[in-house]
């Protein structure tokens, strides 16, 4: 018992128990026999909520009223741009990715622009910019959709030793965040930011520099997740980023990572985005209809939440 | 009761002991205000004035010892039983409300104006109020509070609690009042107090402006650590004897003998002489320079202006060139989620770091360095910061801006709450630092502290008032400096 204490007092656990025990609920009720599918669908659109998840959760790191709701506009756009560019050409894959980064980080600096300059409350500053940007979106669309190049939606769709390509790549951003969080002065400094603004800029951390490279890494991560989400969906459409507002969201805080900031963990982001996807898949399976599927969904993330609330200010 | 040739005093207290944890704020204290009397009270930071003034205004309940109103017994009728006793307070910190408007604060201040056309008579009673305490003051009580200057809401607030709806003020305490108004304004208040005070009524007047105090009063108290000093009329006073009936008795100097060449050491601040300051600011490299005056006078502004104007908001700075250790440390000091170490290691991560990543062997280290160092009394470093004594956690926040290379370090009044073992413990590492070549910057409220510097600038209202150097510092003339009025 007392070897598994260490790992029971970590946050994030409580995300990765709820998923593994409705993947059992969801296996057990179809004999065992889809297992593998669901496995493979899950790893896939868990991966998508996990891109945007950790640049939200980076965001949400630095405290009370900080959240990029700009996340679905910024996936929209990307995806719509990066799309448009390629024409399907399988050369400009790479440069086409550079420029989902660009919209990025364009995106975040703007962002943070708005709240600095015009000293704009973020969750307006981002939910404004959101608009602005899907307009964009919608103007360069216009109801055209552009396959992506071949070999890129042969990638996205694609397994590597039965691992969907999606869900590795989500892994590597995902390790490339946890290194930031954990072993980078970046971090620290993050996190510094969120217990106490104040505090922070008082022992020498640049604090308006900091938090504009979050803004800008939150809007670049959802404009990578939108080129993949794009490509592996066979072409942009204008709400595919509409459900990740929430979900981004969401996945921050079934994770574990604090609410009022200060205190994240990226292991935490996997597990909710994992249970996010089977418990809708869940309720599909047993047969439940719209309305108690969402009622159903409502009930049990709030009771994870319940669960991985602790208080806080434990040992790290 | 009353049938004695004594009238009851308006307000009595009796053997008051009010403690705050192991802090002691008044030792019993016994005060009578009687009518017709303007009580005059004095004392430096901390020695039990605005305790005193909330025990009388109902706001805290002694821990001991007794209030009466007007001969009543008082036990636990906190601020109705004061209420009723006619007292009233005009607050340091303003208390109206910004989004009313200032008829609807003078209703807020008096249930009693209640039923149809409240507004109507409300307007009249603080028009007539303010037009009576100012003369000639042109302010629009239909207006919201929040349109108001700070002169113009002190007025306000001053002229509410002079008016009389259902019951008339007996008794009314006014905390620093003049400390936004300007010389005229404060000239016309202090004349309606002894107008006030003629016809009948009590005022208990608190100021750091001695010339107010000796002018308007009719008796002072003076206040040290708790207690009342001394008691007397206030002809009995000059402005050069209640600075001294305020201080300690002067002390053996354990002032630091000025070290050689102090003075040809080269500037590291040099700031210009600000409106309405004597002085300007320097720091010369390898000097223990300190801020006095009253707590609350500019200092930490100065200090927090001055940690801004030396570091960048966006770029990552190294060396630092300026360190900050915190007195208020739940507001700019500590990182509560934090353990010790990560508290400690914050102020210069990057000399733990090659490219970006944090060695955590290379931080262990630091830890276990100033761990032994400061005499940090954990067990391990690792636990949280806030399993901490609020003593050793400032001992955390000392190393933090130490383990900088800064040349610069500003305090903030960082000693507040450290018992006197850890004080002796900092005292040396600030010598031999200050030696070694590194600046200081110390605001402290503390004398004992500010005789340990090598220069002392003294604050009031904002600005610079004195400048004192080596055996100048002395407590006597920092609160002659503190104190406006002929005492210096």
């Amino acid at each position: 018992m007392n070897a598994l204490k260490p790992v029971l007092s970590k946050p994030w656990i409580w995300s990765w128990l709820a998923a593994l025990a409705t993947f059992a609920a969801t296996a057990l009720f179809t004999g065992g026999a889809s297992a593998f599918g669901l496995s493979q669908a899950t790893l896939t659109f868990a991966a998508f909520s996990v891109m945007v998840g950790l640049g939200q959760m980076l965001v949400i790191t630095l405290g009370p009223g900080n959240v990029d709701l700009s996340v679905p506009a910024t996936i929209t756009l990307s995806g719509t741009l990066a799309l448009k560019f390629m024409e399907t050409e399988g050369s400009l894959v790479l440069p086409g990715l550079l420029i989902a980064i660009g919209i990025g980080f364009a995106i975040g600096a703007a962002n943070y622009a708005l709240i600095k300059l015009l000293r704009i409350p973020p969750i307006i500053a981002t939910l404004s910019m959101s608009f602005l940007v899907q307009s964009l979106a919608i103007w360069s669309n216009r109801g055209l959709r552009i396959k992506p190049p071949e070999a890129l939606a042969a990638f996205t769709t694609g397994t590597t030793g039965g691992v969907p390509n999606i869900a590795l790549a989500g892994l590597v951003l995902s390790v490339i965040v946890w290194w930031l969080l954990e072993r980078s002065i970046y971090g620290r400094w993050i996190s510094a930011i969120g217990q106490s603004p104040f505090a922070a800029r008082m022992a020498g951390i640049p604090v308006d520099g900091t938090r504009f490279v979050t803004y800008v890494l939150c809007a670049v991560l959802a404009a990578v997740c939108g080129y993949l989400l794009a490509s592996f969906s066979g072409g942009a459409a204008l709400n595919m980023g509409a459900e990740y507002l929430l979900m981004s969201i969401a996945v921050v805080v079934i994770g574990g990572s604090a609410v009022a900031g200060g205190n994240s963990n990226v292991p935490g982001i996997w597990g909710a985005s994992l249970f996010m996807f089977l418990v809708v898949s869940m309720l599909n399976t047993y047969g439940f209809g719209a309305g108690i599927r969402l009622m159903l969904t409502g009930l049990i993330i709030i009771a994870v939440i319940v669960a991985a609330s602790r208080p806080a200010g434990g040992k790290r | 009761m009353n049938n004695s040739l004594e009238p009851q005093p308006v307000v009595a207290a009796r053997g008051v002991r009010v403690a705050f944890g192991a802090v002691t704020a008044l030792d019993g204290v016994d005060l009578d205000i009687r009518a017709g009397e303007a009580l005059g009270l004095v004392g430096h930071n901390g020695a039990g004035k605005s305790t005193i003034v909330n025990v009388i205004n109902g706001g805290l309940t002694p821990h001991q010892g007794t209030i009466s109103y007007g001969g009543v017994d008082a036990a636990g009728g906190g601020v109705a039983a004061a209420r009723a006793g006619g007292v009233r307070c005009v607050f340091q910190e303003l208390s109206l409300c910004p989004n009313l408007t200032i008829v609807e604060n003078t209703r807020l201040m008096h249930q009693g104006l209640t039923g149809f056309g409240w507004r109507k008579r409300a307007l009249t009673l603080i028009r007539a109020k303010l037009d009576e305490v100012f003369p000639a003051n042109r302010i629009d009580c239909t207006g919201t509070v929040g349109e108001l200057s700070i002169a113009e809401r002190q007025m306000v607030e001053i002229a509410i609690n002079f008016i009389e709806v259902t019951e008339a003020p007996r008794l009314v305490i006014l905390d620093e009042p003049t400390s936004s108004l300007d010389a005229s304004l404060a000239e016309q208040l202090m004349a309606h107090v002894r107008r006030f005070v003629a016809a009948g009524g009590s005022v208990l007047l608190i100021s750091h402006i001695l010339g107010e105090i000796l002018s308007t009063s009719t008796r002072i108290v003076v206040m040290k650590d708790g207690k009342v000093v001394v008691t007397k009329p206030v002809a009995d006073f000059t402005a050069k004897s209640l600075v001294e009936a305020m201080g300690s008795v002067i002390k053996e100097k354990t002032h630091a003998a000025t070290r050689t060449g102090a003075n040809a050491a080269p500037l590291v601040v040099d700031l210009p002489v600000a409106p309405g300051s004597a002085f300007g600011f320097a720091a010369r490299k390898g000097e223990i320079v300190g801020l006095a005056g009253l707590g609350g006078h500019g200092q930490t502004d100065m200090l927090l202006s001055l940690y801004r104007a030396r570091s960048s908001n966006w770029r990552p700075q190294r060396p630092e060139e300026i360190a900050f250790v915190a007195g208020d440390r739940s507001l700019n000091g500590t990182f509560p989620l934090w353990s010790i170490l990560r508290n400690l290691s914050i102020g210069d991560l990057g000399a733990l770091s090659r490219l970006f990543a944090i060695d955590r062997d290379r931080e262990d280290a630091l830890g276990a360095d100033w761990k032994a160092k400061t005499a940090i009394r954990t067990p391990d470093m690792h636990n949280p910061i806030l399993s901490l004594s609020g003593g050793n956690q400032q001992k955390v926040l000392f190393a933090r801006a130490l383990s900088t290379p800064a040349a610069i370090v500003l305090m903030d009044d960082p000693m507040r709450g450290v018992d006197i073992g850890t004080k002796q413990d900092v005292y040396a590492i600030l010598r031999s630092e200050a030696e070694a070549g590194r600046t200081f910057v110390w605001y402290s409220t503390e004398m004992d502290e500010i005789c340990l510097c090598d220069r002392v600038y003294v604050f009031r209202d904002g600005v610079i008032v004195a400048e004192l150097k080596g055996e100048e510092i002395s407590e006597e003339h920092v609160l002659a400096a503190s104190f406006s009025g002929e005492a210096a």
